[in-house]
């Protein structure tokens, strides 16, 4: 029995360590959003996002928290808030997917590997198919992910009022940048 | 049978690995207090200020109007022959302190105030309950003195406010309390207080993200029983607040035409049972002159 228990520690210590490698993770990833009419520029960015990837498996997941997303004007800011995202209601926007085309990628070896990312974006409650060119850079024990989108906020069912419509371009431009590190799980 | 367990071991392993990244997403993820935002669509319920703050670099042009009396009839059209104006523009100077300045058309008052958000409600874990402001105003009155051959001070022209404001969001419903106090250098007799305690109370019902019906009272402490040439009550202001962008329009309905703590607060002479109710608007104006956060 006794040496049962030191088998299954054994196995789950060693599948653990096993797994903290292949695991990278950043909290101060950076989404921005960019829309241009000839009205004005709606522009925000977030510094606090947090990101896991998995190298084994491909796995990638974002959450990003609606408020920390920062705006040049403080009104256009709660306007976002309270009026768009009604981040009350739906405080977070999260992604999960995967690099569609892993093997692609050789993560032992430094350099930059353009990918296919796809998944599931959930934005204001609503959950969509997306699939978006990206890039990976990796170094040692570090890998940057970059890539750049279009989301339509009529797709994620955000309302925008007739009155102020020609302020919103009908798509948002969306850049995201990772800084993934070496993931060491806590104690 | 070993290697039965530590097959299954492994797979179990390898799932719990898998469905794992979620959760560490989750374990991650910062959660803090979160601040609560837009208690108030405009700085001020109708009257009276509310606790939504001009940030840092945004100005705020107001005009505010105020028919005459519903009660007056036909002949004067319901009240709309007459108008009652204030103007104001105001500024925040850091995030946390706004000025401002306004002319009134109601006693000829010029106005000044400046505001302090001393707490913000947050949400989350160790959340903070209310939102707190301070607030303090100094108006004169404008009119001619009445007696122009006695020796006349212009500090008798002064009035000030202090008032505090505490108010929560819940959902859709936003809640304010309003302890004030009013001083006023010079009154009309002994029988008016030179100095006025009230408690206010405000709130906002949000009907879609942009519309919303607010409503505030005032009660004021008057000890001393009230001479009956000019008889004061307190003032009840209900409206309507439409938000397009940068505008906030509020249709208003109140007894007081007093549009600063001052007159309002002061001297309210109308009285809702009477009829003598003011249909009235608000417009703000938000403009950014200086956005710090530039990237």
């Amino acid at each position: 029995m006794n040496n049962r228990i030191f088998c299954l520690i054994l196995v789950l210590a060693l599948t653990l360590s096993v797994s903290a490698q292949n695991r990278y993770f950043t909290k101060t990833g950076h989404i921005d959003f960019f829309s241009h009419t000839s009205v004005e520029d709606v522009k925000a960015a977030n510094d606090q996002v947090t990101s896991f990837l998995d190298t084994s498996t491909g796995e990638l997941v974002f959450s990003v928290l609606n408020r920390s997303f920062q705006f040049p004007k403080p009104l256009m800011q709660e306007h976002f808030n309270e009026n768009y995202m009604e981040s009350e209601k739906f405080p977070k926007s999260g992604f999960t997917g995967k690099i569609a085309d892993l093997k692609a990628v050789d993560f032992t070896k430094a350099g930059k590997y353009p990918v296919k990312v796809t998944g599931k974006l959930t934005i204001h409650g609503v959950t969509k198919d997306v699939e978006a060119d990206s890039e990976l850079t990796v170094g040692t024990d570090k890998i940057d992910g970059t890539s750049v989108f279009s989301v339509k906020p009529e797709d994620y069912d955000i309302k925008i009022p007739s009155v102020v419509k020609a302020n919103f371009a009908e798509s948002m431009k969306i850049t995201v940048q990772m800084n993934y590190q070496l993931y060491i799980p806590k104690k | 049978m070993k290697a039965y367990l530590l097959i299954a071991l492994l797979f179990t392993a390898t799932a719990l690995n898998a469905q794992n990244l979620n959760d560490l997403l989750a374990s991650e993820s910062t959660d803090g207090p979160q601040p609560v935002e837009a208690l108030f669509k405009a700085t001020r319920v109708i009257n009276g200020h509310s606790v939504k703050q001009l940030k840092k670099g945004e100005l705020d042009i107001r005009i505010s109007h105020r028919f005459g009396r519903v009660n007056s009839g036909p002949y004067e059209f319901f009240g709309l022959d007459q108008s009652n104006i204030h103007l104001s523009a105001e500024y925040g100077l850091l995030d946390k302190l706004m000025v401002g300045v306004g002319r009134g058309t109601y006693e000829k008052t010029v106005d000044a105030f400046a505001r302090y958000n001393i707490a913000n409600q947050q949400s989350g874990n160790g959340a903070f309950p209310v939102t707190i402001s301070y607030l303090s105003t100094i108006e004169t009155i404008g009119l001619k003195w009445s007696d122009q051959t006695r020796t006349n001070y212009f500090s008798s022209r002064l009035s000030f406010t202090q008032q505090l404001l505490i108010a929560r969001k819940f959902s859709n419903l936003s809640v304010q309390l309003m302890p004030t106090y009013v001083h006023r250098n010079l009154v009309p007799s002994v029988m008016d207080q030179n100095d006025l305690l009230a408690m206010g109370v405000a709130g906002r019902f949000k009907l879609t993200n942009r519309l919303a019906v607010t409503g505030e009272y005032y009660y004021v402490l008057r000890p001393i029983p009230q001479r009956t040439s000019t008889k004061f009550y307190n003032p009840l202001s209900l409206g309507f607040d439409i938000e397009t962008g940068g505008h906030v329009f509020q249709i208003v309905l109140t007894n007081s035409q007093g549009m600063r703590e001052g007159g309002f607060i002061g001297k309210t002479n109308g009285s809702w049972l009477n009829g003598d109710i003011h249909i009235g608007f608000n417009i703000s104006r938000v403009f950014t002159l200086h956005s710090k956060r530039k990237k």
